[in-house]
């Protein structure tokens, strides 16, 4: 089985990308890969906690949750994420990590595949 | 053995995040080992109205209170990160060569490489990961 790292950058509400990255990350755990996700810019809003879920916007808190469970990594960038008033500790769901760019970019250099969705 | 990843920019600076994120992905490279035990080697190439970011004296720490994407390339340069501008998207928005960033106020010793878009298109296909922002 392989490694597949998947960096989204798109806003959790406003485009379909991170849905498609969360359930592409999801399969991919499902047939036995390792999967590293990776959420910078304004994807970092999927990290908030405290999100409440309403039929007419995404919500992925229970996806994301589930993918820990299946050994996915989450991480989140820090800093993109502390720009938005969003802080390591106290706003970040428990199980994402808050850390620097270098753990992307250390994970898409031993990863089979990469993923990156860079362009919202 | 080292990675190489390239980190294509295709948006203008500014009005999106996304430029400012390759830069910065690039940057963190450099202190990827921290993680992995290889070192990750980037290259950085402007396409497109991406090429936008590599003009000189941008103010934009005086009109929005931001760190500019040239001293960012400045900083990269005296680094001796290799940076690419597409040459064809320079000319296509009539910018001259000495309109672009150097970083010899930071000891830099080589500027900016502009480059035909082929040789950016032969770094895609030589690199182990290309980042597309």
């Amino acid at each position: 089985m392989g490694t597949l790292t998947i960096g989204v950058f798109s806003s959790l509400i406003g485009s379909m990308n991170l849905d498609f990255a969360v359930k592409l990350a999801e399969t991919a755990a499902d047939k036995g890969h390792n999967v590293n996700l990776w959420l910078s810019g304004n994807a970092t809003t999927a990290a908030k906690k405290g999100q409440k879920e309403y039929k007419d916007y995404s919500y992925l808190i229970k996806k994301i949750s589930g993918l820990q469970k299946k050994g996915v990594q989450v991480a989140a960038c820090e800093a993109c994420s502390e720009a938005r008033g969003i802080h390591a500790g106290e706003d970040i769901i428990e199980g994402i990590t808050s850390i620097g760019m270098d753990w992307y970019v250390a994970k898409a250099a031993k990863s089979d595949r990469v993923l990156h969705i860079g362009v919202e | 053995m080292s990675n190489n990843i390239l980190f294509v920019v295709q948006r203008p600076p500014y009005k999106s995040e996304n430029p400012k994120l390759a830069i910065t992905h690039a940057m963190s490279c450099y202190t990827a080992d921290i993680h992995i035990d290889e070192p990750v080697e980037p290259t950085l190439a402007y396409v497109g109205d991406g090429v936008l970011n590599c003009i000189r004296d941008q103010r934009s720490q005086d009109i929005y209170g931001l760190i500019s994407t040239e001293q960012h390339i400045k900083v990269q340069l005296s680094g001796d990160m290799k940076i690419l501008v597409c040459k064809e998207d320079i000319e296509r928005l009539g910018i001259k060569e000495e309109r672009l960033v150097d970083g010899k106020d930071l000891g830099a010793e080589a500027g900016l490489n502009v480059v035909p878009f082929k040789e950016i298109l032969k770094e895609m296909e030589i690199c182990d990961h290309l980042m597309f922002f």
